[in-house]
């Protein structure tokens, strides 16, 4: 039996470093998911947290130096709930709804890279990052979905 | 016409698999074995008519049969045939009925085999593998049908439906969107259905299985007859995934070839698990222990396959690869839920019969090791699951959705990883039943010392990167328990037969193959790591725009921008095409030519690299942008990936071994356990 017991105490060791693991990495990692109409509420508590937002792109606002490598554009709201978004109609519908609509929250968006090939109007930008002190968006990584065009299994990567 | 050939080959394939489940229950019930072979037939059709779905399909794609809503989203005119039949996979209908296709393929190849021996198995292999096909024909039959047609509504208004809705006329677009250019690779032409392949094989160990509990057969046969099975839809999962990461690394465009995204971890999740199984079958058919363990094993991998496509498929979770939003989320969920359940409730009620029959003795023996290997699978497997999940845990919990990104999973699996590479150094040392740290000290001494230097050399060469010694360390220990292990076996066959070592080392291996196999692909392994701890420890990145004849430096490595072209391809994009010539040191090395492709028919860009690629490192330069007027300059992004070819070079090896693992030899039959028992009381009785 003292067999059993040395095998069930590596056993839970095994378990303990991988539980411990997980939380330790969560904790350090983690990444909140907030709509643009969230950060503008919560600016202040949200200041230092790893964010992960995503809205609509509007194409006027658009401005890239391609000297610096620097990319400015605004992102207009959109729901962050998938039944949210099913209810009006699809992503395609709802992005088409906020960059028509003045009245919804926007944030301004600044990302340090190189501009992703789907970087144009009413396309969905999903970033992390971190909001900076003046309330604009620094984006660390910056993805990008067309749903109009494509709507399938489409890997779209870019980072910076 | 062709679309209604091919949906009703689909709906036909729907009756017969739900007529070939309840045969076979019938059959088995009434023990009536003309209801089996009934069903067996049912099986063995399955392929040709879904062959005939899938032929239709691909006959659509390929004639521009735009009125079919699947071709006008996948296809358009300028694509090269070869792409057309590609765009099979390219969708999610496509896929989905490719899918069937391929799993009917290997249910019916199973069903092929001879099963005098292992007959009572027959029915429910069956019933297993039909019950995963009709769900699947289900999905498409009711959600995902690829053969819908453009209709156009008298009242003006265009709709998507199988048959004529009243009074409407079909409609065909001009041309179709195209596939998305980023899936125009060769890499993504053979990735999906080698992932998919690994997938649906997958089902035959299930399934098997399931029959063994089922029966109450819960020796390890099933584990013998499946072995080559699982090898193979191992080696599919496998070849599949490094096909995935050498397609990231030529046309993604972020010089990873990685990224922890939740359809990446979607499908190395059953990869995982099936590692884990691989491995711990040995244990059972070598020291007949751990049979819940591997059943609970091969339940999970099933589980995940099916989870899998389900990631993959339903929008449940946002992901880089886009994913689909589509009513099949559901249905996914409530099939994995009863799939899963139910092999769970026919474990508990075997769980008796599938006691150990011997005890584990030491800590260090080969089994312990083995199951040592297994948890840390598990481990990484929880982890990978918890990364997934964790948004939407995290938001039923606190209404505030939280991600993790792939720094949690580096950060969490690392250490696994490492354990487990040490294990690949150990385990072969032990022996099995009895090891203590004497034995193992004693076989382990030369290569460890090996090692040691190794990584004194390194050292030595300047490299201070802590974590990148203890993974060189990690490499050159394994390698070297791997290449001494060889060596050995040859050296014993050498001295007892008189060959010579080389043919020693083939006749060895040949002669063994699973175990050499499996070091092959533990070398694999190891050279792959030397590729990552190169990419992940050591990558260099930087960007500028420079001027026509400027320079821009990264380490060792100058770029000169000499000339920027853009003109039309034949296939309908537009090119830009930079000319630059790479300096190391000072001295030219070569010229690249990263390029930006625009696609007119579906409006999207797509960048590719110029990559200078060596065994020593990979210069990697992406044209990120240019002027108008393309004198005044040009915009790059240059990555310095060191090793990275190691990569694929141990990717290479390692589909290498599992090939030699999994290459059919000729078949042994093993004579049964209970056959000799049975043979010395007939025995005792003639005495």
């Amino acid at each position: 039996m003292f067999n059993r017991s040395k095998f069930f105490i590596g056993g839970l060791l095994i378990v303990a470093a991988v539980v411990y693991l997980i939380i330790s990495s969560t904790q350090a990692s983690a990444q909140y998911f907030l709509t643009v109409e969230e950060v503008n509420q919560r600016a202040d508590e949200v200041l230092d947290r790893e964010l992960r937002i995503s809205g609509a792109v509007l194409g006027d606002t658009i401005d890239y130096d391609a000297q610096t490598l620097t990319l400015r554009f605004t992102i207009a709201h959109v729901p962050g709930d998938n039944k949210e978004i099913e209810a009006r109609g699809g992503l395609a519908a709802v992005l088409n709804q906020a960059v028509n609509d003045p009245t919804l929250p926007r944030l301004q968006v600044v990302y340090n890279g190189v501009k992703p090939d789907l970087m144009r109007h009413e396309a969905q930008a999903i970033m992390t990052g971190k909001i900076g002190e003046d309330g604009v968006f620094y984006a660390e990584e910056l993805l990008l979905k067309c749903p109009t065009k494509y709507e399938e299994a489409v890997p779209q990567q870019s980072e910076g | 016409m062709l679309a209604n050939i091919g949906f009703g080959a689909l709906l036909i394939t729907a009756i017969l698999s739900a007529y070939g489940i309840f045969a076979a229950v019938y059959g088995v019930i009434q023990k009536r074995a003309r209801w089996v072979d009934s069903a067996r037939n049912a099986m063995l059709l399955t392929f040709p008519l879904l062959t005939l779905a899938a032929v239709s399909l691909i006959i659509l794609l390929v004639d521009n049969r735009f009125e079919i809503q699947y071709v006008a989203s996948v296809t358009s005119r300028s694509m090269p045939t070869y792409l057309k039949i590609t765009a099979l996979w390219g969708g999610q209908q496509g896929s989905l009925l490719f899918w069937a296709w391929l799993m009917s393929a290997f249910t019916t190849a199973v069903t092929l085999r001879k099963w005098d021996r292992d007959r009572e198995f027959l029915p429910w292999v069956i019933v297993v593998g039909l019950i995963t096909l009709l769900f699947f024909l289900l999905l498409i039959l009711l959600y995902e049908n690829p053969f819908m047609k453009y209709w156009a509504l008298p009242g003006g208004g265009i709709v998507g439906a199988l048959f004529r809705p009243a009074g409407a006329t079909l409609f065909t677009p001009a041309d179709g969107s195209g596939l998305n250019p980023l899936l125009r690779h060769p890499g993504m032409i053979i990735h999906p259905p080698l992932l998919y392949l690994g997938f649906v094989a997958f089902v035959i160990p299930f399934s098997f299985a399931i029959a063994a509990l089922i029966t109450g057969r819960t020796d390890d046969r099933w584990i013998r007859l499946t072995r080559r099975w699982t090898l193979w839809a191992w080696l599919f999962l496998s070849l599949g995934l490094i096909l995935g990461g050498r397609w990231a690394y030529d046309v993604l465009g972020w010089g990873g070839y990685w990224g922890w995204d939740p359809v990446e971890i979607a499908a190395f999740m059953p990869w995982l698990t099936g590692t884990a199984f691989l491995h711990s079958v040995m244990i059972q058919e070598k020291r007949g222990m751990l049979k819940h363990w591997n059943m609970v094993l091969i339940i999970l991998t099933y589980a995940l396959v099916i989870f899998g496509t389900f990631l993959t498929r339903s929008g449940v979770l946002s992901s880089v690869h886009a994913f689909a939003q589509s009513a099949i989320g559901p249905a996914f969920f409530g099939f994995i839920a009863l799939t899963f359940i139910a092999s769970l409730v026919l474990l508990a009620w075997r769980w008796s019969s599938l006691k150990a029959e011997t005890q584990m003795t030491s800590m260090f023996s080969r089994e312990a090791l083995f199951l040592l290997n297994n948890l840390l699978f598990i481990g990484i497997l929880i982890v990978c699951f918890w990364g997934v999940i964790f948004p939407l845990i995290s938001e039923l919990a606190t209404g505030q959705k939280v991600t993790v990104g792939p720094p949690f999973y580096e950060r969490a699996t690392a250490p696994l990883f490492s354990g487990l590479l040490l294990l690949m150094g150990i385990a072969p040392l032990a022996a099995w039943r009895h090891s203590t740290v004497k034995t193992l000290g004693r076989a382990a001494w030369k290569p460890l010392v090996l090692s040691v230097l190794v990584v004194a050399g390194i050292f030595a060469l300047g490299v201070r990167h802590w974590a990148a010694l203890v993974g060189f360390w990690l490499v050159a220990f394994v390698t070297g328990v791997t290449l001494y292990e060889f060596y050995r076996g040859a050296m014993a066959r050498h001295r007892k037969s008189g060959e010579n070592l080389a043919l020693a080392v083939v006749r060895l291996a040949g002669r063994n193959r699973r175990r050499y196999g499996g070091y092959i692909i533990h070398l694999g392994v190891v050279l792959m790591a030397i590729g990552i701890i190169g990419i992940e420890m050591f990558q260099q990145e930087t960007q500028g725009t420079i001027p026509q004849g400027g320079e821009l430096a990264l380490g060792e490595y100058t770029i000169r921008y000499d000339r920027l072209d853009i003109f039309d391809a034949v296939d309908n994009r537009n090119v830009a095409r930079a000319t630059l010539s790479v300096f190391k040191n000072g001295e030219y090395v070569t010229e690249l030519h990263p390029r930006r492709d625009f696609f007119y028919d579906s409006q999207q860009p797509m960048t590719i690299p110029g990559i200078r690629s060596t065994m020593e490192d990979d210069f990697y330069v992406l044209l990120v942008d240019w002027l108008p007027v393309s004198t005044a300059g040009a915009t790059f992004k240059v990555y310095h990936n060191p090793l990275v070819n190691w990569l694929w070079l141990g990717g290479f090896v390692f589909i290498l071994g599992t090939f030699l693992a999994a290459w059919p030899e000729k078949e042994t039959e093993p004579v049964l356990r209970t056959v000799p028992a049975q043979a010395r009381r007939l025995q005792a009785y003639g005495d």
